[in-house]
């Protein structure tokens, strides 16, 4: 271990060492370090490079906003590049990795940029590597994009799991810090149901780096006190290592707990991390502010390190920051440093206080420096010294180490998020949140109050002040008196030192300097948004925790502003980054999305069925059999052997609707564009429905089964559509129409049994007599089945053109009632059939699919013109389906198509050109909308949209496939290759 | 001044001192022959063309924040022109060849990227309408290439081939699509505009249009009257807004549409990627970030923000995507407001009255429609006819019935 | 929009559960000519701040609802079931 490590002192655990390498050197720190404080005490001070000029960079800050001190750590589908060490911790075989750099950590190549900055600055790629053209993303953009980006991201799968919940409380309080754990404890032992959130392991905030006391008890022990309390109040739910990065409308609020980031061995069945979606009715932020750095020459250079961030190395991690160390403040905390170094037997050289008056507080017996400036720092890897400007001469220290302070701003971002702007304060030398942010409420040094005993006041006060809101009555909590706090004075911004020499940052990861955003001043991109896109500053993986105020100060003085007239940029989610893993849950690879299953899958997969995706269901797409070795032959034979024999295919994906009510049918003549108020009593009837546009919307048959109830099915794309809609016509449109839906999809199984025998078959378990004149085409009636076993629906319905019928019965009943049909069947040749050979079949019929009702045919356009009721008063559609555009004669219409040469093939998605013109878009005629190899006609056939399509059967054309480098002769004919005169189907 | 290697040496060698406005910072004049609503990508885009190819130079870009504080700062940077209908395809290869010589037309690098945009298929259906609107492009000569599965595989290695609910089938890529630094396309025509003579006046918000019979006079401003000879509103996002103050009420709903983009990483995606069994695309900056969005929130909205269930949507097809994703950190999420129009395409024309130009309705696509947008809306302004590509984008087409439907899904905006 | 929609039936609920129309117009009656066709089908008022909306209730109650929400701010300010005032059952 190293010398830098205080023997004690600290909230870490010395019996609990922890192994860990850095670059592939073994290292160790203890239970309560972060990856960042084990790096210190190990004297490793040079953690990555920066992202333009590859400058050494070290470690900036203790927490989240850390722009620096970026790590890859973990090995395989575990590897997280970016990973900040300021709030990693450590555990027993951590693998860490530093970045952007190359070969090594100590030697980067890269650094030369950092030589040529004269010619890099903001936006210089905007101004050159134009020529020649094609230059840009042969030679150039390789090379920057090469040199850009931090971390390298595995290619693996994460092999580890993830969850989502919902969480509801009165009080959402956010950050338990002094201000937070106030307010929890006033909140909780009102009664109020309170979720207190903390990003950090251990409830306390700030209080666990203060070495003030209150009520006599040391700051990190009243955290543990509260904690303790808190965890017995079964009304309150304490989240640790749990950041809430937004805050979105109605109050509710996005967090990532981080489960299992801190362990060796992951615990099986437990997520890594879990995203909380937590409704809120009140929710406190106090969130506490962020200490900013100084805009010096060689403000990066490691060694040199916000003032809180050393106290919380020195306190919390018992870290010593070196040998000799100098604080530079503009206010009053950089004194408590000093004097807690003091204590801790680390030299100070001298505090350096840009205030010519200093501060009332004491810094210990350390030398002031009133109304000095740290001018430049010295170093390369590592501080060497700093130069100090005061009174107009300048003076060395040698130093190792240098902690800055240049005021606070309070961290707001959560109260900015739903479009409110920051207010800027003189008094406060800060942005504090905007005015109205109804639902959340700002507590503690989030909202700029100053003192420790302040934001314990402060927070327990809103608490009792939300309860009493809530209905209950509160006690603020008290915990006893203060020493040895500081004054919580904010200073006066010290946005840049004069006279700088070295390169001064503003945006350290980025390499935003000064002088890059007086170069954006200068060009025209003052605007605080422009200039950030111009310069990058705020942009990195920071998000401008640090940078951005500075950079307002300095657009500020540069353009002779106030920072209230610049302005801030926009806050956005999220707070800090949150993977993609939390976002997801459980909800990636197979379980993307759910599956849905036909009651009569096991019976298809029973039978060989290849199973393909279809929406979210699985549907049966052939059988193959034994011998066949391509698709083809499976679906040719199925095609065959139904147009010959019989098939039994499922159908029971698609959407089915009960409709009842005195007024259904009147509510079915309205929702489709055909007539359906005389619909008789056991007849089904092909339906076409519309959008109000006029376009076709969704098809499919609706049966009476009574005087007032209807059965309808819909296509399986649109089954909830079509649902969704029915239900809006029946409460939005017409609520005085007795009707009432509820969809049965999942309830009924359902197939068709088409082919010549399909009625001999069937007959075999219906009961009743369902002969041609007994049952004859669009029959539809419930059946008894097997004997007045069953109850079912049979409907005398086609798609494929041959005699068929669909039978649904209860789901349940499904797989029994197949293997029945296929029993019975067998002797008559029956087999199972497949979505593709029903494709096949329906092409060959030249029925439509949702190939041809695409959202931009109407009726006319597929040969349904005189279904369009010209009487019915109303109609979805009527009014719009008449238009100009939707009944021109040259619009695409249906028609058949095949090549002139039986042996040649073309495909669904080709397009059609007039025999003998140029392929142009001008001279394109239309689209092949479906196609198949039909057994029937022994060649390819297609369904095709093409202008004046009706009126030229028999022209020869060409059909297009430029993609695919396939053009085939070809002629128009009519969409029927199969019976055209529907003797079959009325068999 | 002009940009190039040399001026940035020899500015470099003085200390970066000689740098000079990119563009000025004008007091609008009481009169212009053309007064432009909108400094965003098209209205700058507008100014430009006006000022370059039809010689009208006596034009202000009036904007009422800072240029390019709208859609064109807040998009994903993707061009292409793979569209289907003859109504846009023309238009969008128009612009896609504009972009070709973009950056040496107006000096100024905005780092257009061909890197290929694909555009995955999972199922037969998908490839069938992939192939469909691939010949679409084709028959226009517009590069289109059908790569299946292993090819695919080849280029993409990390997407899900082997656990993926919906697996990978193929794909169509344009490989001439690809990504533009969208600040800068902002900044370039703005910088161009300006040399030529266009006044371009930001904090400039119009209040109201003033209106002579069948003419507008001039609008309305937070900095006074401004009078013109011709009226152009290019305020996509706001467009029902201003045309509301020419008393015109349009097909158009405002939608949020949000994006995102993860830490910087070292190069991982080399292309567009685009999901084809979910609402995500994906490409990677110069910057090293992941870019990526999904679909509109779904609601009409002027808020420039989004909702969590939507991030969650859009992050959850990313991993179906990419399993790798999973310990990628998601950096920022951000909203644009769109003009979603009632067809989905947008809407080029003079309207309501003698002088009054429109160009609105972009929906998520007018980014990419920016060099084209801008070239045929002047063409429009200067001449009083559209462009030959813009002949369909009529306002009286929904009307009329002549609707360009790429989705089919009709006139309801957020379907689209 | 919000997170939450205040179902007047199923109380707030998350707004993953609900299926959004879009402006809540009056459907013309089948003779009201084609200017107020097309006023209905395809003109929008898209109004910065309140607005009614048609929003459907797809994993609860199935109801359609009418939600008055503000566009500028999102704050939703009521949802009353769709048949309310319209004669039908609620």
């Amino acid at each position: 271990m190293n010398r830098l490590r205080l023997s004690t002192g600290g909230l870490i655990d010395r019996s609990r060492p922890l192994s860990f390498t850095f670059d592939g050197r073994k290292m160790q720190g203890f239970a309560g370090d972060t990856l960042a404080s084990a790096l210190l005490a190990n004297g490793q001070r040079l953690v990555g490079r920066s992202f333009k000029y590859h400058r050494p960079r070290g470690i900036l800050t203790a927490g989240a906003a850390e722009p620096n001190a970026l790590v890859t750590i973990g090995r395989d589908g575990r590897t997280e590049p970016n990973t900040r060490a300021t709030v990693q911790e450590l555990y027993d075989g951590l693998v860490a990795r530093s970045q952007n750099r190359w070969p090594s950590l100590d030697f980067d190549i890269g650094a030369v940029n950092g030589m040529l900055s004269p010619f890099l600055g903001a936006g210089f790629y905007y101004k050159t590597f134009m020529w020649p053209a094609d230059f840009w993303e042969k030679v150039y953009e390789p090379v920057i994009r090469k040199a850009a980006g931090l971390g390298r991201a595995t290619r693996e799968a994460d092999p580890d799991g993830y969850e989502k919940c919902w969480a509801h409380c009165d009080l959402l309080i956010i950050g338990a810090g002094p201000a937070g754990l106030a307010a929890a404890l006033t909140a909780g032992r009102a009664g109020l149901r309170v979720i207190l959130a903390d990003e950090g392991a251990l409830p306390g905030g700030s209080l666990l780096s203060e070495t003030a006391t209150i009520g006599d008890r040391p700051a990190p022990q009243l955290a543990a006190d509260i904690a303790a309390e808190l965890h017995s109040l079964p009304n309150v739910r304490v989240l640790v290592r749990t950041t809430v990065f937004g805050w979105y409308d109605g109050n509710v609020f996005g967090a990532v707990e981080r489960v299992q980031k801190h362990v060796a061995e992951l615990r099986a069945g437990a997520p890594v991390e879990r995203l909380w979606r937590i409704a809120a009715t009140q929710a406190i932020l106090a969130t506490g502010s962020e200490e900013r750095p100084i805009v010096f020459g060689g403000n990066d250079i490691p060694g040199v390190m916000t003032a809180g961030a050393m106290r919380t190395y020195l306190n919390r991690h018992a870290v010593a920051p070196g040998k000799s160390v100098a604080v530079f403040t503009t206010n009053d905390s950089g004194y408590r440093l000093a004097a807690d170094l003091e204590a801790a037997g680390v030299g100070v050289a001298a505090i350096i206080d840009s205030r010519r008056e200093g501060s009332p507080v004491g810094g210990g017996s350390a030398r002031v420096i009133k109304g000095g400036l740290v001018r430049d720092a010295k170093g390369g890897k590592a501080l060497a010294g700093v130069t100090i400007a005061v009174d107009g001469s300048n003076e060395t220290l040698d130093v190792d180490a240098l902690a800055m302070s240049g005021g606070f701003s309070p961290v707001i971002h959560l109260a900015c998020h739903r479009g409110g702007r920051p207010i800027w304060s003189d008094a406060h030398g800060a942005f504090l949140a905007p005015q109205d942010t109804e639902g959340l409420t700002l507590a503690g040094s989030a909202a700029g109050v100053g003192s420790l005993s302040a934001c314990l006041a402060d927070g327990a006060g809103h608490a009792a002040r939300l309860a009493g809101l809530l209905g209950r009555a509160a006690q603020p909590a008290v915990f006893g008196p203060v020493a040895g706090e500081g004054t919580g004075d904010a200073g006066k911004p010290l946005w840049s030192v004069p006279g700088i020499r070295g390169k001064a940052f503003v945006d350290f990861q980025n390499d935003v300097g000064l002088k890059d955003l007086k170069l954006a001043v200068r060009e025209g991109y003052g605007h605080v948004e422009l200039a950030k896109r111009y310069t990058t500053n705020g942009m990195a993986t920071d998000q401008g925790k640090l940078s951005n105020i500075n950079a307002i100060g300095l657009l500020a003085e540069a353009r002779g502003v106030s920072p209230a007239e610049v302005g801030t940029t926009t806050f956005r989610p999220f707070y800090t980054p949150v993977s993609f893993g939390a976002l997801t849950g459980a909800s990636h690879g197979k379980h993307f999305q759910p599956v849905r299953k036909s009651p009569l899958h096991d019976w298809a997969a029973k039978h060989g069925a290849t199973f393909v995706e279809t929406g979210l269901w699985y549907r049966s797409a052939w059988f193959p059999r034994a011998g066949e070795k391509t698709w083809r032959e499976s679906v040719d034979r199925e095609v065959r052997n139904v147009r010959l024999n019989a098939g039994l295919c499922d159908v029971s994906m698609l959407g089915k609707i009960e409709i009842h009510g005195r007024d259904a049918a009147e509510f079915l003549n309205r929702v489709y564009a055909n007539a359906f108020l005389k619909l008789p009593l056991g007849r089904a009837r092909y339906g076409l429905m519309l959008r109000e546009d006029g376009m076709i919307y969704d098809d499919g048959t609706t049966s009476r089964l009574g005087e007032g109830h209807f059965f309808m099915t819909t296509t399986t794309a649109y089954a909830a559509g079509v649902m969704n809609h029915l239900e809006f016509c029946a409460q939005a449109l017409w609520p005085d129409l007795d009707v009432r839906l509820a969809s049965v999809t999942d309830q009924w199984a359902q197939m068709a049994i088409a082919g010549p025998k399909a009625r001999t078959i069937l007959q075999a378990i219906v009961d009743e007599d369902i002969s041609g004149e007994a049952f004859p085409f669009l029959a539809a009636r419930e059946v008894s089945l097997f004997g007045g076993a069953l109850r079912g629906r049979l409907f005398r319905i086609s798609f494929s053109g041959e005699l068929a019928y669909e039978i649904a019965v209860p789901a349940g009943f499904g797989e029994s009632v197949a293997d029945a049909l296929m029993e019975a069947g067998e002797a008559h040749g029956i087999c199972a059939y497949g979505i593709e050979a029903l494709g096949v079949l329906r092409i060959e019929k030249g029925h439509v699919t949702h190939n041809e009702i695409n959202g931009t045919v109407v009726p006319a356009d597929l040969g349904f013109g005189k279904m369009v009721s010209p009487t019915k008063a109303d109609f979805i559609g009527k009014a719009m389906v008449h238009r100009e555009g939707l009944t021109a004669p040259d619009r695409l219409r249906l028609v058949g198509v095949k090549p002139l040469d039986p042996a040649a093939t073309f495909r669904t998605g080709a397009h059609i050109l007039a025999k003998g013109t140029e392929a142009t878009l001008e001279n394109d005629q239309g689209y092949v909308s479906s196609s198949a190899f039909s057994p029937h006609v022994g060649s390819t056939i297609g369904l095709a949209l093409v202008r004046n399509g009706p009126e030229r059967h028999g022209e020869e054309i060409v059909v297009w496939n430029g993609l695919m480098g396939e053009t085939t002769p070809a002629v128009l004919c009519d969409p029927v290759f199969v019976d055209p005169a529907n003797e079959k189907l009325h068999a | 001044m002009r940009y190039s290697a040399l001026s940035i040496l020899l500015n470099g060698l003085r200390g970066n001192a000689g740098w000079r406005p990119a563009w000025r910072q004008p007091q609008p004049r009481p009169h212009y022959d053309v007064v432009i609503v909108g400094g965003g990508g098209h209205g700058l885009a507008t100014a430009y063309y006006l000022a370059k190819e039809f010689g009208i130079t006596n034009v202000a870009v009036l904007e009422k924040n800072y240029i390019g504080s709208g859609n064109v700062g807040r998009n994903t940077t993707i061009i292409r022109s793979n569209y289907l209908l003859p109504g846009n395809n023309p238009f969008y290869e128009l612009s896609m060849k504009l972009w070709e010589g973009l950056e040496q037309d107006f000096n100024f690098n905005a780092m257009v990227s061909q890197r290929g945009v694909v555009n995955l298929y999972h199922s037969d259906a998908q490839r069938d309408a992939y192939v469909r609107r691939g010949n679409a492009m084709r028959l226009h000569g517009v590069d289109a290439e059908l790569l299946d599965r292993d090819a695919i595989r080849a280029v993409l290695p990390f997407l899900d081939f082997d656990n993926a609910r919906f697996p990978i089938q193929g794909g169509l890529i344009q490989r001439r699509g690809g990504t533009v630094r969208h600040d800068a396309v902002a900044w370039g025509y703005a910088r161009g505009a300006d040399s030529r003579g266009v006044d371009i006046v930001q904090n400039c918000e119009v209040t109201g249009v003033r209106q002579d019979g069948n003419r507008v006079t001039g609008v309305e401003t937070t900095q006074g009257f401004i009078g013109c000879d011709r009226l152009a509103l290019a305020a996509a996002g706001n467009s029902s807004q201003v045309a509301q103050m020419a008393g015109l009420r349009l097909p158009v709903e405002s939608h949020v549409l949000q994006a995102f983009v993860s830490e910087a990483l070292k190069p991982f995606i080399d292309c567009v990627v685009t999901f084809g069994a979910g609402h995500f695309y994906v490409s990677q900056s110069d910057k090293g970030g992941l870019v990526f969005g999904g679909d509109i929130d779904g609601y009409n909205s002027y808020a420039q923000r989004g909702n969590l269930a939507t991030v969650e949507h859009v992050a959850e097809a990313g991993k179906a995507l990419i399993p790798a994703l999973s310990r990628v950190r998601v950096l920022r999420s951000w909203g644009g407001v769109m003009d979603m129009s009632m067809d989905g395409s947008p809407i080029i024309d003079r309207v309501h009255r003698d002088n009054l130009y429109l160009n609105a309705g972009w929906c998520y696509g007018g980014f990419k429609a920016t060099p084209a947008s801008g070239y045929c809306f002047a063409h429009l302004i200067a001449k009083g006819e559209p462009h030959e590509t813009t002949r369909q984008m009529r306002l009286d087409r929904f009307e009329r019935g002549y609707l360009i439907d790429e989705k089919g899904q009709g006139a309801q905006p957020n379907l689209h | 929009m919000a997170s939450l929609i205040p179902c007047p039936h199923c109380g707030r609920r998350p707004k993953e559960e609900f299926t959004i129309r879009g402006a809540a117009l009056e459907r013309p009656g089948p003779d009201a000519g084609q200017a107020a066709w097309m006023d209905y089908v395809y003109l929008r008022d898209n109004p910065r701040g309140a607005y009614r909306e048609y929003w459907h209730h797809t994993s609860g109650c199935r109801r359609w609802l009418v939600v008055s929400r503000n566009t500028a701010t999102h704050d939703v300010t009521g949802a009353e079931d769709a048949a309310a005032g319209k004669g039908g059952k609620a």
